[in-house]
């Protein structure tokens, strides 16, 4: 049936209100400058930034390698996103207040997390959250709720009159839940020094971004929200930091919170209980490999004739005798008794756990009788 | 609501459980400039009850906050800001409107101590109204107590009079774990009370026993209470005399005075709104039989709701716990001993 005339067009209709959101991005595909080199970017910063990265990738490989000879549990790769994590933990100040999710190692180091820590988290083990900075928030599973605690931190910074922002990690399937919508928007009324970086690489486990999500951008899912958004290339360590600064910039001046959908591709499985293959081509992940943070650096570092292969060789090495080092410790750790898991219920032990405490005690006595 | 106004006037008030509930939040907030009140309608508006009435004109918009309309995020948010250093009283608006808040009780709060080996903790209260009986709309008036308390690392508590609602909810605020604070609005305008207002707090571990006895044990909490306690006036003119027992902290439940009742009587009738099976009623009574089996004259006896949907409001009292059914259920105890 032909459709009426008069219900195709805009009748009565006036422009209301228009956006447009940024991109940021320094260095190219091919490492070359896109934008002028910002002022941030040292050659001191370069080379950090790049060294956090590397051994991000080394404990990353080392970690799957425990993984698949049952030295450690199910663990989430950041193989590729290496410059979201470390861009996060080159920007964060002593006081602001980080709130994780799972994929963070870059940022965890830079945030002083120890690796045998990690290592002892992802080995089934409480203690491994235990150390790190007062404030921070531990590793957090059940996807997006990390954010609503962020934009409570965010408000507490805000009442406490503290200068300081709260700064969450989430991924792209995150974007779909209502915790996000529901922070972001209250982060938009409330004008939160809030910063989230969404990493966008692709995938949630098996769903594509294209299946999460109608809109063009994760990062227009600002604009709803009443709060500043931005998108950047995630295989530019730049243009991440760059956001960050900008981010940190609008929270000092009390003009709230900003999304920064950061545009990265996940190289590995979802976690080692996964298989990518079996939802993604190879001939994708290849053509990923291309645009992938660490080569893009490692070619500007050389342009800039800031490395060369003697270098690398010696910061492989060291980044492998730092990760050794820490497998060693992890590995060594004594493990918590089987009483550890009543510890820390309640601020005071409660009585009334006398009871299964005596019944896990004779358990453990049975075990090891038995064994 | 006279007690906002008159709050610096007196020490001492005549205040109905809400009243009560106000006095320890303005008190508190007075005391301790780290507690802060968030929620939905709570600011300007007082609360649709008006618990926190005159909150945000004493203590100011920061300390005072209007939420968004979102359950999940003012849970989160409470957790985020008690992380931090605050201790933030949430409200949700209505018990029926708490489960969007339940993956944030469940996966965050009661475990964050935890799972930070001590680290990071929780110093937050989650108070919501809850139970039937004054004729609200569908999802108004559930009782759903024993979700909560199958959390670990979370507390439990839920006042039955204006006195208990006052000290419960200022030791609630001050716990450094995550309280779960149920109020019975069936009795928030209840009987009044002479409160003092004097910051005393009561303990959070122990049931409070209201009326001793050496027949029978008679074991609520919350707006039961007032049945319970009618019925045990109805057991007292048949010469039976009945020992009434307010839980008041669900959890960690104080099994000691309950079991040590119990022994004494070797009778037990346990009253809750809940829903009968799987709630804080079968908890007590497996306990009851199995720490006091061989002091038992007869069976436990449970006057509960029903395994239904709370009905509507036209046979709300038809699923409520009536002091007839309780003095039912307690003959029922002598007659097969």
């Amino acid at each position: 049936m032909k459709r009426a005339e008069h219900l195709v067009t805009n009748l009565g209709h006036q422009s209301l209100v228009q956006f447009h959101l940024d991109y940021i991005q320094f260095l190219g595909e091919q490492s070359q400058w896109v934008s002028e080199r910002p002022g941030f970017a040292s050659d001191d910063w370069l080379l950090k930034s790049y060294e956090y990265m590397v051994l991000n990738r080394v404990f990353d490989q080392k970690a799957i390698a425990l993984q698949r000879t049952g030295q450690l549990g199910t663990f989430p790769s950041s193989l590729g996103q290496e410059a979201f994590g470390v861009a996060i933990g080159m920007a964060l100040q002593k006081d602001d207040v980080f709130v994780p999710y799972y994929r963070d190692q870059g940022a965890h180091f830079l945030r002083g997390h120890k690796m045998e820590d990690l290592l002892l988290y992802w080995g089934g083990d409480e203690r491994g959250s235990a150390a790190g900075p007062k404030q921070d928030f531990p590793v957090c599973v059940p996807i997006a709720t990390q954010i609503t605690h962020a934009a409570g931190a965010a408000a507490a910074l805000k009442i406490k009159g503290q200068q300081q922002v709260a700064m969450v990690t989430i991924g792209d399937g995150g974007t779909s839940k209502g915790d996000f919508f529901e922070s972001l928007n209250v982060a938009g009324v409330w004008q939160l020094p809030l910063i989230v970086l969404v990493n966008n690489n692709q995938y949630a486990i098996s769903v594509p971004r294209e299946m999460q999500c109608g809109a063009g951008t994760l990062a227009q899912k600002a604009i709803g929200a009443g709060v500043h958004g931005v998108q950047v290339d995630g295989n530019d360590v730049m243009a991440i930091y760059q956001a960050i600064l900008e981010a940190r910039q609008r929270a000092d001046d009390h003009k709230g919170a900003t999304l920064i959908e950061v545009m990265t591709y996940r190289l590995a499985d979802h976690t080692t209980a996964d298989d990518a293959s079996r939802y993604r081509s190879s001939q994708e992940v290849k053509e990923a490999w291309l645009k992938e943070p660490i080569k893009r650096l490692q070619s500007l570092l050389f342009d800039l004739k800031l490395w060369d292969s003697e270098k690398e060789k010696t910061l492989q090495a060291q980044c492998t005798d730092k990760v050794d080092n820490a497998v060693k410790n992890y590995l060594n750790t004594e493990p918590q008794s089987p009483q550890s898991m009543f510890d820390y219920l309640y601020s005071e032990w409660p009585e009334n756990m006398n009871e299964q405490l005596d019944i896990l005690g004779d358990k453990v006595e049975r075990m090891d009788n038995h064994h | 609501m006279t007690v906002a106004k008159n709050l610096d006037e007196s020490e001492n008030v005549d205040a109905v459980l809400l009243d009560a509930v106000n006095l320890a939040l303005h008190y508190e907030m007075a005391r301790d400039e780290s507690v802060v009140v968030l929620g939905e309608d709570i600011g300007s508006n007082g609360g649709v009850f008006r618990a926190t009435a005159g909150l945000k004109d004493k203590f100011g918009f920061k300390r005072v906050m209007d939420t968004p309309l979102a359950e999940a995020l003012i849970s989160g948010m409470a957790i985020g800001m008690a992380s931090q250093g605050l201790k933030p009283v949430a409200e949700i608006q209505f018990m029926g409107f708490i489960f969007p808040a339940f993956e944030h009780l469940f996966c965050h709060a009661g475990r964050m101590r935890n799972r930070t080996r001590g680290r990071m903790t929780c110093p937050m209260v989650l108070r919501a109204p809850f139970g039937g009986g004054i004729h609200a709309p569908e999802h108004h008036s559930e009782s759903t107590e024993a979700l909560i308390a199958h959390i670990p690392g979370i507390r439990v508590v839920i006042p039955s009079s204006p006195a208990r609602a006052y000290g419960l909810l200022l030791s609630a605020i001050r716990d450094p774990d995550p309280v779960v604070f149920l109020e019975p609005k069936r009795i928030y305008r209840g009987a009044q009370q002479l409160i003092q207002n004097n910051g005393q707090a009561l303990p959070l571990d122990k049931c409070f026993t209201l009326r001793e006895g050496k027949d029978i044990s008679l074991i609520s909490w919350g707006a039961s209470i007032s049945e319970t306690l009618q019925a045990a006036d109805v057991l007292a003119q048949k010469n039976i005399s009945a020992e009434v027992i307010d839980v008041a902290t669900i959890k960690p439940l104080d099994m000691r005075t309950i079991l040590s009742s119990v022994a004494t009587t070797g009778r037990c009738v346990i009253v809750h709104e809940a829903a009968r099976s799987f709630s804080v009623g079968s908890e007590i009574s497996a306990q009851v039989s199995e720490k006091c089996f061989l002091n038992l004259l007869a069976p436990v006896q449970r006057v509960t709701g029903f395994d239904t949907h709370m009905p509507y409001f036209k046979n709300e009292n038809y699923y409520l716990p009536s002091a007839q059914d309780i003095v039912a259920s307690a003959l029922k105890t002598f007659k097969e001993s």
